[in-house]
């Protein structure tokens, strides 16, 4: 089975986040890279089809500057066969993916040669949060989409998804050649095994630019986009919390009621 | 000159430390106090590729330089010191001797199980008698037909009494050398040898999660076969070992130093009094830059003595400097973070005090601070 995963390579979340001084983007001299956490459980889950099944490819696809080449390394630590890399980067500036529908043109044009039974993305990259790449690929390459997958069994012509659905689960099933997209608890990504890291130093990445994909670069970048981002600001800080005062218990009780109702209109 | 770590050097770095804080951290403190040793946990280490680290992979080793070793200690010890241990005395003692210094044959036999972590190893030189006075050890072996027959007792022996063990290297007195000293040959003694006995030491202050043990050897009997290299070198290699040791030592200092730094800048600016961040406070920030300072002091010093080593450089006097400095500025950091959390920094949620206990050993263990500062001085003409 061929199985293409779709990575993105995001700020870590755990290291602080400045914005530029354009406004419209994070500043990045400094920033501390990661792999997508959503898109670290599809390639997780991809490893796993391939060891059950054997006999299997795993080909990461990825679009971003020449520092994603950090993230397929790690990639290839986890265990990945192959990884293709848009890189959309001329003089530190990003002239190709630049919103998720340049981001998606992009991937589908780069899976146009790529042979597929299945691709997993994560459900969103946690930068930008707009959901949309996954199923705009879909989209854009006719296939069947199954959002929030916690759960599948792939045969080798068909997947059986349990997807999270508000309030429940739902039980989805698809013929291939399809696109899911992981959610948290569908497994626990492995960290790579130190051997794994350094046989990666000898893996080659296939690193690609827009022309090498048939695309015009024109159309990308800042003259493709639908989305434009007008300015950035972070969230208000959080104000101080409130102690409730009260001589008992159910008294406390009443005016926290009494709060989440007219204050912070919540109940 | 060159300061940049390798893309592995880093990776190993990154990959580590998220281990540490997934895996290690959530349960550190607990373990700790329960004096608990967790064999699920040092799987784990295994899985990932801590044990072996600078072992060939014809044994299963993960064939890396001797600094990303140390790399991943220093990021081990950075969460927790007992796990630290495991990893630093499995690589450096348990698998270290073995693989210098073991035929095909014993290196064919254990490596591989110990490499990947499904077992352990323990490296017996202290007893009761001899701590930094080697000279005092009364463990013999003794000729018989082709056997050798071992009796005495070793004491603080890592990783040797836990279900994970698979056997220990054992220093004994083979014979007298010409100059009338002892002569010290090592053997390997698997768990199960009779007359071997491995128990775990407890009531410890420091490195409470891992596993020490008493040796005790009665009239134990290994075939010829298990002697390591040759008689008469188990003084060469005792030294040499301890060598390497000392780095690893001392990057559990530096791990230590730079994790209890961590919590007290982070605590200094969360805490508030008079009305703003104690980390605002000159009492405060001075204190926290002098540790910034030598901590990078520190880390310099460890890999150029690491470097020395991978490059085949003599290394004796950089690895004591280091080990020496390293453990003893995890103690000021230490203290100072535990006094920069003041009375939380007592208690046992806020974790600095498991540094500040668990940094004593580093000035005892693998050559006191005494000892380095001998080796030292002897380097330097005194």
């Amino acid at each position: 089975m061929n199985i293409v995963v779709l990575m993105k390579q995001v700020p870590d979340t755990e290291a602080p986040v400045e914005i530029a001084e354009s406004n419209v983007a994070i500043d990045t001299e400094d920033t501390k890279w990661a792999i997508n956490p959503y898109d670290e459980f599809s390639l997780e889950e991809a490893l796993l089809i391939k060891e059950a099944k054997g006999d299997s490819k795993v080909t990461l696809v990825t679009v971003g500057p020449d520092h994603v080449a950090e993230a397929i390394r790690v990639a290839y630590a986890m265990g990945v066969d192959e990884a293709i890399h848009i890189n959309d980067e001329i003089d530190d500036e990003v002239y190709g993916a630049v919103d998720p529908h340049t981001t998606a043109a992009i991937i589908a044009a780069a899976l146009k040669d790529v042979p597929f039974d299945l691709i997993i993305a994560g459900q969103r990259a946690v930068d930008d949060d707009s959901y949309l790449v996954p199923a705009l690929v879909a989209n854009k390459l006719n296939l069947p989409i199954i959002s929030l997958v916690t759960k599948q069994e792939t045969t080798d012509t068909e997947i059986n998804c349990v997807q999270s659905i508000d309030g429940g689960t739902a039980v989805v099933k698809a013929a291939l050649p399809a696109l899911i997209t992981t959610q948290k608890g569908i497994n626990e990504p492995r960290y790579p095994n130190f051997r794994a890291i350094m046989k990666a130093k000898k893996k080659k990445v296939d690193e690609r630019e827009l022309e090498d994909i048939g695309l015009d670069p024109e159309n990308f970048g800042i003259n493709g986009a639908k989305v434009k981002i007008r300015s950035m600001e972070f969230p208000p800080e959080r104000g101080q919390g409130k102690i409730i005062e009260g001589s008992s218990p159910a008294e406390k009780a009443k005016i926290l009621v009494n709060l989440l109702k007219e204050e912070a209109s919540v109940i | 000159m060159n300061f940049d770590l390798t893309k592995e050097q880093t990776m190993i770095r990154k990959e580590v430390r998220k281990f540490a804080q997934k895996e290690i951290a959530p349960i550190a403190g607990e373990l700790d106090e329960k004096e608990e040793f967790s064999s699920e946990l040092t799987r784990k280490m295994g899985e990932i590729g801590l044990f072996g680290m600078f072992v060939s992979e014809k044994y299963d080793g993960q064939g890396m330089d001797y600094i990303s070793y140390i790399i991943a200690v220093e990021e081990i010890a950075r969460i927790d010191g007992s796990q630290a241990a495991t990893i630093a005395a499995g690589n450096s003692l348990g698998i270290g001797p073995l693989y210098y210094f073991g035929s095909e044959e014993q290196k064919q036999k254990y490596l591989p199980k110990l490499c990947s972590g499904e077992a352990l190893w323990g490296f017996g030189l202290t007893e009761p008698t001899a701590g930094s006075d080697a000279g005092g050890s009364k463990t013999t072996a003794v000729r018989d037909g082709d056997d050798w027959v071992i009796n005495g007792s070793k004491i603080f022996i890592t990783n040797a009494a836990c279900d994970m063990t698979l056997g220990v290297t054992v220093q004994a007195i083979t014979g007298t050398r010409d100059n009338g000293k002892p002569e010290y040959t090592c053997f390997i003694v698997e768990k199960d040898t009779p007359g071997f006995k491995a128990v775990p030491m407890h009531k410890k202050m420091m490195w409470r999660a891992s596993n020490t043990a008493e040796l005790y050897f009665d009239n134990v009997r290994v075939p010829k076969e298990n002697m390591l290299g040759n008689q008469g070198d188990g003084f060469h290699q005792m030294l040499k070992t301890l060598d390497g040791g000392r780095l690893s030592i001392g990057s559990m200092g530096l791990g230590g130093a730079q994790g209890a730094y961590d919590l007290a800048l982070k605590y200094a600016k969360d805490r508030k009094q008079f009305g703003q961040s104690i980390s605002k406070f000159q009492a405060i920030a001075f204190k926290l830059a002098d540790c910034a300072m030598e901590i990078e002091c520190a880390r310099n010093l460890m890999y150029k003595a690491c470097w020395l080593r991978n490059e085949n450089r003599p290394f004796e006097k950089e690895a004591a400097m280091a080990k020496l400095y390293c453990s003893e500025l995890m103690g000021r950091v230490a203290n100072h973070a535990v006094q920069i959390h003041g009375g939380y920094g007592l208690m046992k949620e806020y974790n600095v005090e498991r540094f500040y206990r668990d940094q004593k050993l580093l000035d005892i263990g693998e050559g006191t601070s005494e000892v380095q500062r001998i080796v030292i001085s002897r380097h330097i003409g005194c």
